[in-house]
């Protein structure tokens, strides 16, 4: 298999070869990601200003703002947390802390959370259609879309809250069993108190997942031109992404900035959410 | 006082086993929901022309409705973004695991998690205002939408699926096999190709599978970029429409609910779903080979 003797000054040189090959295939992503960041700076910047983050949609660009679309990101997904995280962190208690692990039921749940996690997100849009807007007449409100996204990132927020109970040590639980709690005493106030700042990166990396898509909620119904804000949950909305999309898909020129502007404030809104997470996750680490 | 306990312990656990319960409920919702669709709209549609016919228009008179070009532009999406995520993904996996210091390693996976936690949308913008002018310049036939242009943006959006997942497998590979490789003589190519690569490479199939799988549901970067006329062609520089595209596409016009054109949503979902569940099963039979071999 592998000639060994005079051609080992070859094979080194091969080495070298693929060093370089391998090593120029490594920056094309991250030429990649500075080319995407150096185009959307140099088109959005020029549109980005107070005016421009306070108006609503208009069609004359000078005049269009991303008001609507920041106001209604807000909602859809302070509503999309408040449904998944509960749900998410319920079922994470109930797999790692309730049910025998090698029970039919525990496996079940685990192997279809793995495979709702590979479901491409339009699918969860049609879900929602057929189901939020359509069955239990929601209709095109910001409900039904949280109700989607909630939906979506469920999978998420159950494994990583699994995930941060699964490094509560074990000497806590029995520590709080031998002073005679229950397991809901255990739970409650040792296990998940605990686990809490990591079950919260978590889920605030689902939501920042949440917060950029935008094809299950162009299904449920999202709408593009919105000169108002909503007033309630029932109400008609649009988000970042959705806005976004529509510029894009606009052939003037002015649009494409304004779209740019859009996406940086989307990237600002991200970093901020990963930030958090990041930092929530330093602080346990220090305890 | 401790029945009482007893009793509300009993309580939780019921609440949590039924929470549980959602997850699997949303499985089913979703198999109900898009079958039910579908099998409305196959009372209109025979399965024959939705399988076998080659033009797809829904919404002109006469309508046809063979997916056939639909899927077409879904495969050649998934196809060449493959051409460009895996073998750039797979070197950058090798680069990681068997060739760079720790230091660089320090900065670039951070630089490839950003990448991942990228918005399709912008990806679909960039496709859209930078990566298809480019085209366009270089090879002047390239059309406004094209295909190959959103497999680009495709490619590198999977690409650090397909980086994360192959290098976990190359690290789970035990040291002592390249301890041997080296004892024998081997250059480090030969223990990264001969060796490791080999020993990983279920879990490098797996990520290439789940790459392609995402390619294949991947939504708002062909509905901008590809365009929105279902042709039947390979023919990379032309405009396509794929079928997360045309799911796009149609709920952002006025549809009447429970028209035809509506019904197509749930028969072209339901196939999109049924194409990715059983990409998904296929990486995770791969992937549990890899799990036991190391156990």
């Amino acid at each position: 298999m592998i000639k060994t003797g005079e051609n080992i000054g070859k094979r080194k040189q091969l080495d070298r070869v693929f060093h370089a090959i391998i090593f120029v295939a490594t920056l094309v992503g991250i030429i990649f990601l500075i080319v995407l960041l150096w185009k959307i700076f140099k088109e959005g910047l020029p549109w980005l200003n107070v005016k421009f983050l306070l108006s609503y949609p208009s069609r004359f660009p000078e005049r269009a703002g991303i008001y609507s679309a920041i106001v209604g990101t807000l909602w859809t997904i302070s509503l999309t947390a408040l449904i998944a995280f509960p749900l998410g962190i319920a079922t994470a208690i109930y797999l790692e802390e309730y049910s025998r692990k090698d029970s039919w039921y525990n496996r079940l749940l685990q192997l279809n959370i793995l495979n709702l996690a590979g479901v491409p997100s339009i699918v969860y849009g049609i879900l929602g259609l057929g189901l939020f807007v359509k069955l239990f007449s929601l209709g095109r409100s910001i409900l039904a879309a949280s109700l989607t996204l909630a939906l979506l990132i469920l999978p998420v927020i159950i494994v990583s809250s699994q995930e941060a109970l699964r490094t509560v040590p074990k000497t806590l639980r029995e520590a709080s069993y031998a002073l005679g709690a229950t397991r809901w005493q255990t739970v409650s106030r040792v296990v998940v108190p605990a686990a809490l700042p990591t079950i919260f990166t978590g889920t605030i990396l689902a939501l920042s997942r949440a917060i950029g898509e935008a094809a299950p909620l162009i299904m449920v119904g999202a709408a593009a031109y919105m000169p108002f804000l909503p007033k309630s949950i029932f109400d008609n909305f649009t988000t970042l992404p959705i806005q976004i999309f529509n510029w894009t898909s606009r052939p003037q020129k002015e649009f494409q900035g304004l779209a740019a502007a859009g996406i940086i404030v989307l990237l600002a809104i991200l970093l901020s959410a990963n930030a958090l997470a990041i930092i929530l996750r330093d602080k346990t680490r220090k305890v | 006082m401790k029945r009482k306990k007893n009793l509300k312990e009993s309580f939780i656990e019921l609440f949590l086993t039924l929470t549980g319960g959602i997850s699997l409920f949303i499985t089913v919702a979703i198999v109900v929901i898009l079958l039910s669709g579908a099998l409305d709209f196959f009372r209109y549609v025979s399965v024959k022309e939705f399988f076998t016919g080659t033009v797809w228009a829904p919404l002109l008179n006469p309508s046809h409705f063979g997916v056939l070009p639909l899927l077409v532009g879904t495969s050649l999406i998934a196809l060449l973004s493959s051409v460009i995520s895996i073998p750039i993904g797979l070197a950058t996996a090798i680069y990681l695991s068997e060739y760079a210091p720790p230091r660089g390693a320090k900065v670039i996976k951070p630089v490839l998690e950003i990448l991942a936690g990228i918005p399709s949308i912008v990806y679909g913008y960039f496709a859209l205002t930078f990566i298809t002018p480019v085209l366009q310049k270089l090879i002047p036939q390239t059309e406004v939408f094209n295909a190959l242009s959103a497999s680009i943006a495709v490619g590198i959006m999977t690409l650090p699926m397909v980086v994360s997942l192959s290098e976990d497998a190359m690290r789970s590979v035990p040291n002592t096999y390249r301890y041997a490789a080296y004892a024998l003589g081997s250059t480090r190519l030969e223990v990264a190709t001969k060796v490791v690569v080999p020993a990983a490479m279920s879990g490098i199939v797996t990520s290439f599978i789940l790459a392609i799988s995402r390619a294949i549901g991947e939504t708002m970067i062909v509905a901008i970029a590809a365009g929105a006329n279902p042709q039947f062609t390979f023919n990379p520089l032309k405009s396509i429409q794929t079928m997360t595209g045309y799911m796009v596409n149609i709920s952002l016009g006025d549809i009447q609910y429970g028209s035809i054109a509506y019904k197509t949503i749930f028969a072209v979902g339901t196939l999109l779903f049924a194409m990715t569940f059983v990409m998904n099963l296929i990486a995770r039979v791969v992937a549990d080979r890899q799990r036991r071999k190391y156990a």
